[in-house]
């Protein structure tokens, strides 16, 4: 088939088009490559770990009250704290590969467990500086379950828990209903959930009849959920909260302050604030 | 509330445009290599592009952090070296999403290369086009499709990229906290507005580059 002159001319035209569109996006590329360049030099903030500044990583249920006693800690000694919050496990797993943290603070014990036999926190800082609580909240309009009792009724069908065998708030959970010997009868009705805010959220959409999450998620939620029991203490290990200062930082007085105001009288007042109980 | 929305807006926008400036090229070369290239391991080489694809995020970030971290393989020797180590720093964001997009760039690349007649190209080298000159006038632009719809995946998955920034860049707020671990955060600390403000800018440049890649694919834009 032979090509009329104007189909080569609009081919060549679309092949320029193209070396044009191309050019354009190396161009960009220069200038953005540029810009992050002038921006790192430029922000000292971008520089972690530099003085006066701090980083905390932090079991994320613990973010409304270390903010706050972080602002304080800033006022006092003029150290900028920034927080790494995430899942216990995974902060632990990003010390362990040299992460710049100067501070951990776990929920629960064994991320610290795990990190301070393998050397990579200073034992002398450890200290546990929390405690929750496990509480049986209701959606806010829920009227079936008052108690835990209420829970082998028939008339309740699904009651959120985390998992047991991934959640530290799930292994206590267990505890209590193996102790309370509700365990075998509401066995089936159990939906398991892979983080205690899951939990939450099942009960805030009226998903679930009951779920079982820690006091100071529940007062986060605010009016959306009920808590209609508490559980006591003594039916399961106790629930605590560790911090400790990284071997490996080079900032360990600031971090060694940042800790006492944590566990200070002031400190311990937020934590309070938020749900937590002081530690015994 | 407006720094807590704009703050992980810019750092996702900086990261995401870094990410996809290196995918593209790296991912094009990777992807023009795997397809014209003949060589022993070339399907090995073409699986470790693609596992990030198919291992959880999760697990990806691991084995960065494992190579990277200041006792990692190599971030070690650049510790020893330099004093500097990526972990919680924008550049680790950057390394993070790059890994986990780039097979889409690698893959649709290498297929829209393929798919190019062969006749074409034969057809150059017999006029004396140069194999650099053929590849820009004659295999790039028949390709041309295919490799914008690998831009523009990589781009989208690229901005929703978590697990592996997490491990290895942190989740620290103006730092390192991209748009999709400042969701999470919000959401886990009952911040449900800051949440749902977030996630909504995300899905709609997330559908808006979707829509425009399978405009794309269909033909129906030109240029």
């Amino acid at each position: 088939m032979k090509r009329t002159p104007s189909q080569y001319s609009e081919t060549r035209t679309r092949r320029r088009s193209f070396a044009a569109a191309m050019a354009a996006l190396l161009i960009l590329i220069s200038l953005t490559l540029l810009v992050p360049g002038c921006r790192h030099k430029a922000s000292p903030s971008s520089e972690p770990s530099s003085a006066n500044e701090l980083i905390v990583s932090a079991a994320v249920s613990l973010k409304n009250a270390f903010n706050e006693i972080a602002e304080l800690n800033e006022k006092r000694t003029g150290t900028k704290i920034h927080f790494n919050y995430g899942a216990s496990g995974a902060l632990e797993k990003q010390i362990e590969s040299g992460a710049p943290a100067d501070a951990f603070a776990s929920a629960g014990a064994k991320p610290m467990d795990d990190l301070a036999g393998k050397g990579f926190v200073l034992p002398a800082t450890r200290m546990d500086f929390a405690r929750n609580a496990l509480v049986l909240v209701v959606p806010a309009r829920g009227t079936t379950v008052r108690s835990f009792s209420d829970l082998s009724n028939p008339a309740v069908k699904k009651v959120a828990v985390g998992n047991p065998k991934t959640v530290p708030a799930g292994q206590y959970t267990d505890q209590t209903l193996t102790r309370l010997n509700l365990l075998p009868q509401i066995q089936s009705k159990l939906i398991l959930a892979e983080d205690v805010r899951q939990v939450l959220d099942y009960v805030v959409r009226d998903e679930v009849e009951a779920g079982i999450v820690y006091s100071s998620d529940a007062l986060s939620a605010g009016d959306k959920v009920k808590v209609v029991s508490r559980v006591a203490d003594d039916s399961h290990d106790p629930i605590l909260y560790p911090i400790a200062v990284v071997k490996e930082s080079k900032q360990q007085e600031a971090a060694r302050k940042f800790i006492e105001l944590v566990l200070s009288v002031e400190g311990q007042s937020i934590l309070i604030k938020h749900g937590f109980l002081a530690v015994k | 509330m407006n720094s807590m929305i704009w703050e992980p807006l810019k750092l996702s926008l900086l990261v995401v445009t870094v990410a996809t400036l290196i995918i593209a090229t790296l991912g094009l070369a990777l992807g023009l290599l795997l397809a014209k290239g003949r060589f022993p391991g070339q399907e090995l080489l073409a699986s470790i592009f693609t596992l990030p694809l198919v291992l959880p995020p999760t697990v990806s970030g691991y084995y960065l952090i494992v190579l990277l971290g200041r006792h990692g393989l190599i971030g070690e020797s650049v510790y020893n070296l330099t004093g500097w180590t990526v972990a919680f720093t924008w550049q680790a964001a950057v390394i993070a999403a790059t890994v986990l997009a780039l097979p889409l760039m690698v893959l649709s690349s290498r297929a829209a290369i393929e798919s190019v007649n062969p006749q074409f190209e034969i057809a150059s080298y017999t006029l004396g086009k140069s194999w650099l000159a053929t590849f820009f006038l004659i295999t790039l632009p028949l390709a041309r499709r295919g490799i914008l719809a690998g831009i523009v995946l990589s781009f989208t998955r690229a901005l929703g990229e978590f697990g592996a920034t997490f491990m290895l860049a942190g989740n620290i707020p103006g730092k390192t906290q991209t748009m999709p671990l400042a969701i999470y955060e919000a959401v886990i600390s009952g911040e449900d507005k800051r949440a749902q403000i977030l996630a909504l800018i995300l899905t709609g440049v997330s559908v808006a580059a979707v829509y425009f890649t399978n405009k794309l694919s269909k033909g129906a834009i030109r240029y």
